[in-house]
C-alpha cells in the first residue's frame, strides 16, 4: 500500500535567546491510504508540533531542521508559501481543537465551505454550494439547506465541530490532520463527532493523523498509533498491541495510568518525575531519569526505533544483539 | 541585594533593554538629565537665584560659540543676567518634581479607586466610575486652570507662592487619575474571578486583605507603563501652566517658566534664551516617551 | 460535634439561579421578562464522613456551581445545606472562621488557583495566617510538613508558581488545602486540566491523603472513569438537576437513568471491543431555555407524552435514587441489553 504521508527523521528547532531547543528530534512514521494514526503523547511531546509542521503552520521561530516530510511522495517541507496554501486544503485538511477559531466568524458556513471547494476544485460556485449543502448533510447537521447560510456563532460547539470536518473534506483532501478534535467537546458530542469522522473518511478513502492525548478516542479510531515522548517517537504500532502489549517502559507506564470502567484499581500505575523540559532533555534515551527498567546504556546512546513484536519501539530492551 | 541585582541583569527585562538602541540612549539621556537636575546644586556653574551673584552687566550674552558669547556662561544669559544652563537645570529639577509628585499622587488616587470599584462593584463602582468620565470629559488644562483660579481668588496673596506647588501637583493629579482607575477597575474585574481570589474567599480571608494583597499586585502592571506616559504629560501639562503664568511661581522657575520668559526675546534676536529651555524640555519628554514606548513593548508577553 | 452517624454534609432542595437578563433600560423598552439562569434547580443529597461522592456531568449542568455553593462562594437562592448539623451560611456570621476551617476547595485550573506573585510557601500558609496564631517558626514547620505530605520538597516553598508544572501546583493547591487540617474538601475538576500520567500521581496522592487524615470528598468531574477510580457515590447530574445518585458499582453495573445509560456507553472503549455503540442523540440544550418537563425527553429514547409535561421527581430504586418517569412506572427497564453493553 502507498503512503499519502510519511514523516523522515523529521526535526524542529526553536532558537531562543538561551539557545537553540529542539521541538522534535528526528521524528519517523508513515500513514498509508485510508489508514487512522494516532499520535498520542502528553503536553510537550510534540504532537501538535508535528502536525502543525507536515500542515506547513509551523510558528516561527520555529523551524524545520532536518528530515524531510514527503505526500504522495512529493517533498512538503521545503515549499515555498504559495505551494503549500494550494496544498493546504486541496491535499491536506486540517481539524483544530477551537471549532470557533477554525471558522471566520463573519462569513456564514456556506461561503466558507464554498470557498474551499471553488478554490481546489474546477466546478462553479453553485455547484460549489450544492456540494457544500451535501457535506453538511453528511456530517449530520439538520435542515443543511437552511442552515448553510448561518453564521459560526449560531451553531452550538458540536454542530461547529461538524461543519469544521465538513470544511476539511470539502476539497476531497488525501490527508486530514485532526488536532484534539474532540477535546473541547462534551462526552456525549466526543462520541457522535468520532464516529462522524471515522466513517466519513472511509467513505471518503482519506487517510487520517488523529492527534491527541486521550487513548480512549484513539483506541476507538485508530489502526496504528504513534506515542511520543519529549519530542521524539517511543513506539509505534497497531493500536491494540500498543495498548495491550506495550513495549516501551513509557508506554506501559501511560496505559497503566489511564483509569479504567471495567476495573477497579486501588492505585494507579504512576510514573515519577515529569517529562522533561526542552532545555534539559536527557543524554542517551529521553526516558531513562523515569524508567523502572533502564540499563546502564540508556545513560549513554540513544536507541532508534527497533523491531519489537509487531510494532516498532525506541528501547534498547529490544535490541536483538545485546539479547 | 547585589544578588537580586545580578538576577535583573540576567532577566528578560534587562536583556531587552540591552538590545533595544532606543532605550538604551533614552535612559542615557534621561540620566544626564536626572543628574544635572538633582545634583544642580553642586554641578551648576552658577546659582542662578542667588542674587548676589548675578551681574547686570552680564544680561543677554548669547551661547559661547558666538563671538560675543563667553566661557563663563556656556549657553548665555538672560535679560537679568542669569545664567541659562543652570537655569535649565534647576528649572529640570522643578518640573521633574512637579511631575513625579503628580504622577505618584494620581497613581495612588486612581489605583485604590479603580481597585475599590472592580472588586466592590454595584453602586460604588457606578458612582466612581461617573465621576472619572466626568472628570475625562475636561481637558487637564481646564482643570488645573480651575482650580488654580479658585485658590488664588480663596487664598490671600502671601500664600499664593507656599501653595503653588500642592495645588499645581493636586491639580495635574486630579485630572490623570482616571486613566489609572479604568486600567486597574478593568484588570481587577477580570482577576476577581480567577481561582486564586476565590481561593483565598473560600479560605476566609477578608475582603480589603484580598484587595490590597492579592489582586493588586496583579493589576499593577499596566499601570507601570501608564505611569511613563503619565509622566511625559505631566510635564507637558505643567510647563504649559507656567508658561501661560498660572503654574509654579517666577521664584523657582520650571523649564516652562524659562520658555515664557524668554518667548518675548525670542524675535528681538536672543533667541538662545527660550530655545534652549525648549530643547531640554523635548528631550526630558522624549526621552521618557521612548522608555515607556520601550517598556511598554517589553512587558508584553511574547513567545520566547 | 453531633453523633458519627449524622452526615458531614447535607443538601436540601439546593437551587441557585443567576440573574442574566438584559439591563434594566432595555427590559423597560422591549418589555422583556428577567431572564433567569437556574444552573441548579432544586439539589438533594447527603455525604457521609469519610466516603467520596463524585457529581458527575456534561456542560452545563450545574456541578461547579454546588461545588462554589458548598464551600459558600455563591449564597443560596433555595433550600439549604447543612455542616455537620450547622447551617452553612453560619460561615459568614462571626464564628464563620471556625467552620471555613473545616471546608476547604480545590480548583481545576492549576494555573489561575495560585497566585501568580506570590511564593508557594506564603500561598501554603495563608490559610494558617487567617486560622491560627502560629509563630512564623511553626509555620513555616508546617509548610514543610505539607510540602513533603504531597510529594514536594521544602525547598520549594520559596519558588514561585511559574516555576513549577501544572501537576506539581495542583499539589501545591492540595497542601494548601490541607494547611488547617479540614474534614471535607471540594475537589472542582482537580485533574482535567492534567495529563494522563500526572493525573495519576494527583488521584494517588488524594486518595493517600484520604486514608490517611480520614478526609471526606465532594469531587466533581466530567470523566466516568476517573470517577469510577475515586467515587464511593456517584451522582449524575443534567442541566441543573440530580437525575440518579447511587453506590458506585451499582451505577457503573446497572445504570437506571437513561441519560447515565447514554452517558456510560459513550466512554471510548480502551478494551478495543469493537462494540458498536448508539451516540448520545442531540446535544446539551441552551441552560437559559431548557425543555419542559422533564428536561431529557427530548433526547430520551424512552421519552413520552407524561415526560413533556411533569417533571419526574426523585424515587427510591434498589438502593438508589432516580428522577425517571421511566423508571418509577416501570416502562424503561431494560437492564439486561445494558449490563452486557460494558463488560
Amino acid at each position: 500500500m502507498s503512503n499519502v504521508l510519511e514523516l523522515k527523521s523529521l526535526s524542529v528547532e526553536f532558537p531562543t535567546r538561551r539557545g537553540v531547543l529542539k521541538a522534535l528530534d528526528e521524528v519517523s512514521f508513515s500513514i498509508a491510504a485510508g489508514e487512522v494514526v494516532g499520535v498520542v503523547g502528553e503536553s510537550g511531546a510534540g504532537k501538535s508540533l508535528t502536525g502543525a509542521s507536515i500542515i506547513g503552520l509551523l510558528e516561527p521561530p520555529g523551524r524545520i531542521c532536518g528530515g524531510e516530510i514527503l505526500l504522495e511522495g512529493r517533498r512538503i517541507d521545503q515549499l515555498p508559501d504559495d505551494e503549500m496554501r494550494r496544498i493546504r486544503g486541496r491535499e491536506i485538511g486540517a481539524i483544530f481543537q477551537d471549532p470557533l477559531t477554525s471558522l471566520n466568524p463573519l462569513y456564514t458556513v456556506g461561503q466558507q465551505i464554498a470557498e474551499t471547494i471553488v478554490t481546489h476544485l474546477p466546478v462553479s460556485w453553485a455547484q460549489a454550494r450544492e456540494r457544500a449543502i451535501e457535506l453538511l448533510e453528511a456530517t449530520g447537521i439538520p435542515a443543511a439547506r437552511e442552515r448553510i447560510d448561518h453564521y459560526p456563532h449560531q451553531f452550538s460547539g458540536g454542530m461547529r465541530q461538524r461543519v469544521v470536518i465538513a470544511l476539511a473534506l470539502a476539497a476531497e483532501p488525501k490527508l486530514i490532520v485532526a488536532d484534539e478534535p474532540t477535546t473541547a467537546l462534551d462526552v456525549s458530542i466526543q462520541a457522535q463527532i468520532i464516529e462522524l469522522l471515522k466513517r466519513l473518511c472511509r467513505e471518503q478513502g482519506t487517510a487520517v493523523m488523529l492527534i491527541t492525548h486521550d487513548m480512549g478516542v484513539i483506541a476507538e479510531t485508530a489502526d496504528r498509533v504513534v506515542v511520543m515522548y519529549a519530542g521524539r517517537v517511543a513506539e509505534v504500532g497497531p493500536v491494540r498491541d500498543v495498548i495491550h502489549a506495550p513495549r516501551h517502559p513509557y508506554t506501559s507506564g501511560l496505559m497503566g495510568s489511564i483509569p479504567s470502567v471495567h476495573q477497579h484499581a486501588e492505585r494507579l500505575v504512576q510514573i515519577d518525575g515529569a517529562m522533561p523540559r526542552l532545555n534539559a532533555i536527557p543524554k542517551g534515551c529521553a526516558f531513562n531519569p523515569r524508567c523502572p527498567q533502564v540499563m546502564p546504556r540508556c545513560h549513554l546512546e540513544r536507541p532508534e526505533l527497533m523491531p519489537a513484536g509487531s510494532s516498532r519501539a525506541a528501547c534498547w530492551l529490544h535490541d536483538k544483539e545485546n539479547a | 541585594m547585589k544578588g537580586s541585582l545580578a538576577k535583573f541583569w540576567e532577566g528578560d527585562l534587562a536583556w531587552s533593554w540591552r538590545h533595544t538602541p532606543v532605550a538604551v540612549v533614552a535612559t542615557v539621556i534621561l540620566l544626564v538629565m536626572l543628574v544635572s537636575a538633582f545634583g544642580a546644586g553642586w554641578i551648576a556653574p552658577h546659582n542662578p537665584f542667588d542674587l548676589a551673584t548675578i551681574d547686570l552687566m552680564d544680561a543677554l550674552k548669547p551661547p559661547v560659540w558666538h563671538q560675543d558669547g563667553t566661557a563663563k556662561y556656556l549657553l548665555g544669559t538672560d535679560s537679568q543676567g542669569r545664567d541659562l544652563l543652570s537655569a535649565i537645570m534647576y528649572g529640570t529639577r522643578v518640573s521633574l518634581l512637579i511631575g513625579l509628585a503628580s504622577v505618584i499622587l494620581a497613581m495612588l488616587i486612581g489605583i485604590v479607586l479603580g481597585l475599590v470599584s472592580g472588586y466592590v462593584g454595584g453602586r460604588v463602582d457606578a458612582l466612581i466610575m461617573r465621576v472619572a468620565d466626568v472628570q475625562l470629559s475636561f481637558p487637564a488644562i481646564l482643570i488645573a486652570l480651575l482650580i488654580d483660579g479658585v485658590a488664588r481668588a480663596v487664598v490671600p496673596k502671601d500664600m499664593h507662592e507656599i501653595i503653588a506647588f500642592p495645588v499645581l501637583v493636586g491639580a495635574i493629579a486630579l485630572a490623570g487619575w482616571p486613566q489609572y482607575a479604568r486600567t486597574v477597575r478593568g484588570s481587577t474585574l477580570v482577576e476577581k474571578n480567577r481561582e486564586y481570589v476565590q481561593a483565598a474567599r473560600v479560605i476566609g480571608i477578608s475582603k480589603p486583605v484580598i484587595m490590597f494583597r492579592h489582586v493588586l499586585p496583579n493589576v499593577l502592571g499596566p499601570v507601570t507603563v501608564l505611569a511613563t506616559v503619565h509622566l511625559a504629560t505631566a510635564i507637558i501639562t505643567e510647563a504649559t501652566l507656567s508658561f501661560l503664568g498660572v503654574g509654579v511661581p517666577p521664584t523657582s522657575p520650571s523649564l516652562g517658566t524659562l520658555i515664557r520668559i524668554g518667548n518675548d526675546f525670542l524675535f528681538s534676536g536672543e533667541w538662545w534664551i527660550t530655545i534652549f529651555p525648549g530643547v531640554a524640555l523635548v528631550l526630558l519628554v522624549l526621552s521618557v516617551n521612548l522608555l515607556g514606548d520601550w517598556l511598554r513593548d517589553a512587558l508584553n508577553p511574547r513567545l520566547n | 460535634m453531633n453523633s458519627p452517624s449524622t452526615p458531614l454534609v447535607e443538601v436540601k432542595d439546593a437551587a441557585r439561579w443567576f440573574d442574566v437578563s438584559a439591563p434594566w433600560l432595555e427590559r423597560m423598552l422591549s418589555r422583556k421578562p428577567k431572564t433567569m439562569l437556574r444552573a441548579v434547580d432544586g439539589v438533594s443529597f447527603t455525604i457521609r464522613r469519610g466516603e467520596t461522592l463524585a457529581l458527575v456531568g456534561e456542560s452545563g449542568c450545574g456541578k461547579s456551581t454546588i461545588a462554589r455553593l458548598l464551600v459558600g462562594l455563591y449564597p443560596l437562592t433555595r433550600g439549604s445545606i447543612d455542616f455537620d448539623g450547622q447551617p452553612l451560611e453560619d460561615m459568614n456570621g462571626p464564628n464563620g472562621l471556625a467552620i471555613r476551617r473545616r471546608l476547604q476547595m480545590i480548583f481545576q485550573d492549576p494555573f489561575a488557583s495560585l497566585n501568580p506573585r506570590w511564593r508557594v510557601g506564603r500561598i501554603i500558609a495563608e490559610p494558617l495566617l487567617a486560622h491560627t496564631n502560629m509563630t512564623p517558626q511553626e509555620r513555616e514547620a508546617r509548610v514543610d510538613e505539607l510540602l513533603v505530605q504531597v510529594g514536594l520538597h521544602p525547598t520549594d516553598k520559596d519558588r514561585y508558581p511559574h516555576q513549577f508544572s501544572g501537576g506539581q501546583r495542583q499539589r501545591i493547591s492540595i497542601a494548601r488545602a490541607l494547611a488547617v487540617n479540614p474534614e471535607f474538601l471540594v475537589c472542582d475538576e482537580p485533574t482535567s486540566a492534567l495529563d494522563v500520567s500526572v493525573q495519576a500521581q494527583v488521584l494517588n496522592i488524594m486518595k493517600d491523603l484520604q486514608r490517611r487524615l480520614g478526609l471526606t470528598y465532594l469531587f466533581i468531574s466530567h470523566n466516568l472513569a476517573v470517577v469510577h477510580h475515586v467515587a464511593d457515590r456517584v451522582g449524575v447530574m443534567y442541566l441543573g438537576r440530580i437525575v440518579e445518585i447511587a453506590d458506585r458499582d451499582a451505577l457503573f453495573n446497572t445504570p437506571l437513568h437513561p441519560y447515565t445509560r447514554m452517558l456510560l456507553s459513550a466512554i471510548p472503549d480502551m478494551q478495543g471491543s469493537g462494540r458498536s455503540r448508539t451516540p448520545v442523540a442531540g446535544e446539551v440544550p441552551n441552560p437559559l431555555n431548557p425543555p419542559s418537563g422533564c428536561t431529557f425527553h427530548p433526547r430520551c429514547p424512552f421519552a413520552r407524552e407524561q415526560c413533556k409535561q411533569e417533571a419526574p421527581r426523585i424515587v427510591e430504586f434498589n438502593g438508589a435514587q432516580v428522577a425517571c418517569h421511566g423508571v418509577e412506572q416501570g416502562w424503561s427497564m431494560v437492564m439486561d441489553q445494558q449490563a452486557s453493553h460494558l463488560k
